[in-house]
């Protein structure tokens, strides 16, 4: 049972490896082969910023409304060290990560000290984020809505690729990265405490955890990946302003696409990552196929919202419950 | 072991327990009485380092503990358990009772061997697997236990272990309780079972409207007429004398 599942991971990496190469390769002249390639893309990447939300709001049960704001804290860092003082983005990567980290340190001191716990402290996430929005809309050094534009100069030594498919590696590499994260959280101390803070704080106090600090480590831990990410989009993108970067769709998109793949699951975030994009594809194409509407937009996104009402519905633990019995990883030496 | 003084905690204009001071001795078992509303959970959540109390002193093996956090006090070795169970109820019983040996290891492994030990302890090895949240009572209280022996404690403080158990569930737990002692570990218990108290303790505490009104062997608590009063009424003590209940 338990080989045939890391068969099925590795098929899956294969596969993932491949997928670009046989659309990005031959048949892309025949397709729209960076279309192809983009999706797979933005499936992983989201993946990957859904796993940093996952980690904190899945595993640790920490839910936030507005991780946003690390992955905008990200991408302004970076852009900023590289344009503005002329960084090579690659070393403005790590420092993005930092500074990710310490917002998260910083939010959960702040909001964990002051005792606040479930809907308090995603709200209070949420209101953290829209402060930084709005900071990054009035500050010079982010030259406020008017936003942050990087100078195209594709070579990789910049952090710029002049195919998709580099992209696509990068961020497939995240995203196996943060899978691997979640699987070490699922065997270690610091994933068993939190889960132990998730299920009953007042228990694992008794028996000598200190919520304090994991779950201020925890937030850090999930700031610095979904900042990084946020580097990622400001690279590949080459533009950024406070709403793409602070705005709250992302929050809603990392939080989603977790809770609908399985929050405290590895798996989840890449699951629901990969089956919201096609819902939200497909359901758009064929609201086009609809005759006699000229507007397709509202009707597929009526369409979507049924979709995903009608999983969280039957499927409340997410997608991946209907693979394993229970979310967790199964005893095993 | 443990010397509790003049402990006192207030909730508003509440006393929930006013001026309590017990000692515990190594190697002992110590049972904590007294009626409903008394303030015995109180009285251990307080030690334990879940209120910070008005006044008094907790010392621990000789170091003041007062007002120290729990999980502080749990890795110097007293740990206490709930008495509404509080299991981790989606991760299974063996995660939960890792939890609890996690704090004396970072090792997975050496954390799954410590933690089975002790399921096979307290009669809980053949649910490992088994999400707690779907233990009968019986297993959540085995489970509390079993939790708080895995955090390889010297101080045991239980709460209410053995109620809503029935009499067979009782005398497993009593049995298990002893062979925790005789390992080396000292307990605190709060029981409303008298019957166990009584089997199991060498010195009792009796709480009652937060004051400790006596203190002493099973047996002189049973026969002093303050304890008799705190139970069942002013006066019932004077009654049951004249008129002894027929036995």
């Amino acid at each position: 049972m338990r080989s045939r599942f890391g068969l099925l991971c590795a098929a899956g990496l294969v596969a993932a490896l491949v997928y670009p190469l046989l659309f990005g390769g031959p048949v892309a002249l025949l397709w729209r082969s960076n279309y192809a390639v983009n999706t797979g893309f933005l499936i992983l990447f989201v993946a990957f910023i859904g796993q940093s939300w996952n980690i904190a709001g899945g595993f640790a049960g920490q839910t936030s409304f507005g991780h946003v704001v690390f992955f905008g804290t990200g991408a302004y860092v970076s852009t900023i060290l590289h344009v503005t003082y002329g960084w090579n983005p690659w070393l403005a990567w790590p420092l993005a990560a930092a500074a990710g980290a310490l917002v998260g340190w910083m939010i959960a001191v702040l909001s964990f000290r002051a005792g606040l716990k479930g809907s308090y402290f995603a709200l209070i996430t949420l209101a953290f984020a829209e402060v930084f929005r709005i900071l990054a809309n009035s500050v010079p050094i982010t030259r406020g809505g008017l936003g942050m534009l990087i100078k195209a100069d594709p070579r990789p030594e910049n952090f710029q690729f002049r195919d998709a498919i580099s992209f696509y590696y990068l961020a497939l590499a995240l995203c196996v990265l943060s899978i691997g994260i979640a699987w070490w959280l699922t065997r270690s101390r610091f994933g068993a405490r939190l889960a132990a803070i998730r299920e009953n704080e007042d228990a694992a106090m008794a028996l000598g955890i200190d919520v304090f600090r994991e779950k201020v480590r925890v937030l850090a831990l999930s700031g610095a990946m979904c900042a990084a990410g946020g580097t990622v989009y400001a690279q590949k993108y080459l533009y950024i302003d406070p709403v793409i970067a602070f705005g709250v769709d992302k929050s809603v998109e990392m939080l989603l696409v977790s809770m609908v793949g399985g929050a405290g699951t590895i798996f989840g975030p890449l699951v629901g990552a990969g089956v919201l994009h096609i819902v939200g594809e497909v359901t758009r194409d064929l609201g086009n196929l609809v005759p006699g509407v000229k507007n397709a937009q509202p009707l597929a996104l009526i369409v979507y919202g049924a979709i995903l009402i009608l999983i969280v519905r039957y499927l409340p633990d997410g997608l991946t419950s209907m693979f394993v019995r229970r979310g967790r990883a199964p005893r095993n030496g | 072991m443990l010397e509790v003084r003049g402990l006192t905690k207030r909730f508003g204009g509440l006393t929930a327990v006013d001026r309590a001071s017990l000692d515990v001795a190594e190697g002992s078992i110590v049972g904590l009485i007294g009626p409903n509303g008394a303030g015995k959970t109180t009285l251990f959540a307080t030690i334990a380092g879940f209120h910070r109390p008005d006044e008094g002193k907790v010392a621990f093996m000789g170091r003041d503990i007062t007002g120290a956090r729990p999980d502080r006090i749990c890795e110097r070795g007293m740990v206490r358990t709930f008495q509404i169970t509080q299991p981790f109820a989606k991760l299974s019983v063996l995660e939960n009772i890792m939890v609890g040996a996690w704090l004396r290891t970072a090792d997975r492994g050496e954390a799954m061997t410590r933690a089975t030990d002790v399921a096979r302890r307290v009669g809980l090895v053949d649910r490992l697997d088994m999400p707690a949240g779907d233990l009968t009572v019986a297993g959540r209280k085995r489970l509390e236990l079993a939790r708080a022996l895995a955090t390889a404690p010297k101080l045991l403080l239980l709460d209410e272990v053995m109620a809503g158990l029935n009499p067979t569930e009782i005398s497993e737990i009593v049995d298990i309780i002893r062979a925790i002692r005789a390992d080396g570990v000292t307990i605190l218990l709060i029981e409303h079972v008298m019957q166990a108290v009584m089997r199991l303790a060498e010195q009792v505490f009796v709480l009652n409207d937060g004051r400790m009104i006596a203190e002493g062997t099973p047996a002189a608590i049973a026969a002093d007429p303050k304890v008799v009063e705190a139970y069942l009424g002013h006066g019932a003590a004077g009654r049951m004398l004249k008129d002894p209940p027929h036995a």
